[in-house]
């Protein structure tokens, strides 16, 4: 199997889609000659025409508005947003236009498309290039959204999102993008389904459940803890919507205790649904208060190195959480 | 022509007694089209429903008609039954919507259907089957940034889409000239390089005339066209509004003289293509079919309450 990063993951995700079907279309700012700022849809203009991996004008809306279109139609667009941070504009179309078109037609339309963009910070990326706005979309129902955290994930999850019948936000953490590399498999091989957590490290005194670039700061964190004779089980939930509680409950009834770990701002994030949920499945499983380790409640993070690392959370301030939670 | 005509009197026997069921405490909530309808019908009459797609607005109960629903259809969205076929009584009346007619099911929000419709009309560029996309709002609606980014693509790929602007000079409380700058909607075509014309909404001849126009440069690869049709609006925004709290009292009777449905008649009796006679019995036999509807619609069952989760997506 080749090793891929997790852009090149992407890359070959649509690339092989694309040539799957001649349904799928790939449409943003900059996606076509230039291959994308991050370089996800490098070459496939070159070799898929200009139509099927079209340059889009500077204007969110008009790019999710227009995928919407070629959906209804029966084409399957993949859009991209340049960041997480510039889909706002594009907010009332992929909340009141896209996520409801199947719910307000009474099952007559749908809207089957893939929403990309680059989430999350830690890039020197300042305040507009840096938000992690998850929470945003998992509180619409009519969407799925995916977060992934390796390039075998991405390629696997972007695969099955594209063919799935309704909407996916598909948010890539662009600290990961170029990070490590890994093995990823071709083709059908390649696909994993929505909604499935990984537990990637098992542990036996405490749940740490996180989604993208946490994941690998989490353990760091957990390898941390290790000398103190804590045990972190951590798992990836991958798919924020619809999210894996089962693999979570099934973790918490072994452990007892658990914080969720997520980049995005600490009040109202997708952690504290995760935390509400949990705590209403898991009650008399609980040795300890559940907690959330999450960012900072400002606007977003600042450009200035210092501030950035005051802002992001890393293994230090994660491992201190997590012990917090263990020695309750 | 008659035909046409029968929708226009068909749409206005329908709004006017979904008012009467409004004020007796039956229907929640009615936009109503009047003052609109002649020219949404004469839009319409000049497309291919069945062929084309028609991403409509809330006020076009009369060009829903025109696109082929029923007048027990409408009667059904405005109870919200079940049985209503655009959302099965989840949306207000005025989202029009049916896959099998190419109606594509609008929402409530201002102006989000025009870059959609943009994006429709790219498929049907790429389908190459000669379909177009009609797209209409109000003067209101210009306003929003979409109005500009719908445009921008659809002109910059030559997209089959016709932008129908039905304005009345009111959204809502607000007069145009609190809303478009400049001398109106019709001008701004040029910015984009693609035809824009001013018509009067009342004219059946000039609207059909113009969008036929439109339909055929874009059937043949010409690309879209900016339609802005002068209409009245003869009745409030909607049944929770009031407009003689703002409006002039002369102005409003001035407007009410100048009803386009009488017009249409008139001409169409000076062709010697409907004789007073017949006029009558059409607007007895569409009264008979608005009582017949209405009956049907009310007595139809609501939507069963366990439904409330269904199609929120695609495995429920």
């Amino acid at each position: 199997m080749p090793e891929r990063t997790l852009v090149q993951a992407v890359r070959d995700a649509l690339y092989e889609e694309m040539e799957r079907d001649d349904r799928v279309c790939v449409l943003g700012q900059d996606v076509g000659r230039k291959g994308g700022v991050f370089k996800a849809t490098e070459g496939l203009q070159q070799r898929f025409g200009a139509e099927r991996v079209m340059d889009m004008p500077l204007a969110e809306s008009s790019i999710a508005a227009v995928a919407q279109g070629l959906a209804l139609e029966g084409f399957t667009p993949v859009a991209e947003m340049q960041f997480a941070d510039y889909s706002y504009p594009a907010f009332n179309q992929i909340v009141n236009e896209i996520a409801k078109v199947r719910y307000r037609s009474n099952g007559d339309f749908s809207c089957p498309l893939v929403i990309r963009a680059p989430t999350g910070g830690g890039v020197r990326g300042a305040l507009y290039h840096s938000q992690s706005p998850e929470a945003f979309y998992c509180h619409v129902p009519g969407l799925k959204v995916v977060l992934p955290s390796t390039p075998a994930d991405a390629k696997g999850l972007l695969k099955t999102a594209i063919r799935d019948p309704d909407p996916v936000i598909f948010l890539e953490p662009k600290k990961l993008y170029r990070a490590e590399r890994q093995e990823v498999a071709q083709g059908e091989a390649a696909l994993l389904s929505l909604g499935s957590a990984a537990v990637v490290r098992q542990g036996r005194d405490l749940t740490a459940v996180t989604y993208g670039y946490m994941r690998a700061v989490t353990m760091q964190a957990a390898a941390k803890l290790r000398p103190d004779g804590i045990e972190v089980e951590v798992i990836d939930l991958r798919t924020l919507r619809p999210w894996d509680v089962e693999t979570c409950v099934r973790s918490i009834q072994k452990t007892g205790r658990l914080a969720v770990v997520y980049e995005a701002n600490r009040s109202g994030g997708f952690g504290a649904e995760v935390v509400a949920e949990l705590a209403e499945r898991c009650f008399a499983s609980l040795d300890a208060p559940v907690s959330r380790i999450a960012s900072p409640d400002v606007p977003a993070m600042p450009f200035s190195l210092a501030l950035e690392h005051a802002f992001m959370l890393n293994p230090d301030k994660v491992a201190d959480g997590l012990r917090r939670v263990a020695r309750y | 022509m008659l035909e046409a005509y029968r929708t226009v009197l068909r749409a206005r026997a329908l709004d006017d007694r979904r008012f009467v069921l409004n004020r007796a405490g039956k229907l929640a909530f009615i936009i109503s089209p009047r003052g609109h309808e002649v020219a949404q019908v004469a839009a319409i009459a000049a497309l291919q429903p069945g062929r084309d797609r028609f991403c409509l607005y809330y006020r076009n109960f009369a060009a829903a008609l025109a696109c082929g629903f029923t007048a027990e259809e409408l009667m059904l969205a405005a109870f919200a039954r079940a049985a209503d076929p655009s959302s099965g009584g989840r949306q207000t009346p005025g989202n029009f919507g049916s896959r099998r007619r190419g109606v594509v099911i609008g929402s409530s929000t201002v102006g989000p259907q025009i870059p959609k419709a943009a994006g429709i009309g790219l498929a049907l560029k790429w389908r190459g089957e000669g379909a177009l996309c009609y797209v209409s709002f109000g003067e209101g609606a210009t306003s929003q940034g979409d109005f500009h980014e719908g445009l921008n693509f659809a002109a910059i790929h030559h997209c089959p889409v016709i932008f129908f602007c039905e304005n009345n000079h009111w959204a809502i409380s607000v007069p145009q000239a609190l809303q478009v700058a400049g001398p109106g909607v019709a001008e701004r075509a040029a910015a984009y390089g693609i035809p824009g014309v001013r018509i009067s909404g009342d004219d059946f001849y000039a609207v059909h005339a113009a969008v036929f126009e439109a339909a055929e440069r874009a059937r043949s690869g010409g690309g879209p066209t900016l339609i802005e049709a002068e209409v009245l609006r003869l009745q409030s925004h909607s049944t929770d509004d009031d407009q003689r709290a703002y409006r002039d009292p002369a102005e409003l009777a001035a407007e009410a003289l100048k009803d386009p449905i009488p017009r249409m008649r008139d001409a169409l009796i000076t062709r010697g293509w409907l004789s007073p006679q017949a006029d009558q019995a059409m607007r007895d036999e569409v009264n008979r079919e608005v009582e017949k509807a209405t009956e049907a619609a009310e007595a139809a069952p609501e939507p069963e309450p366990g439904s409330l989760g269904r199609h929120v997506y695609a495995d429920a």
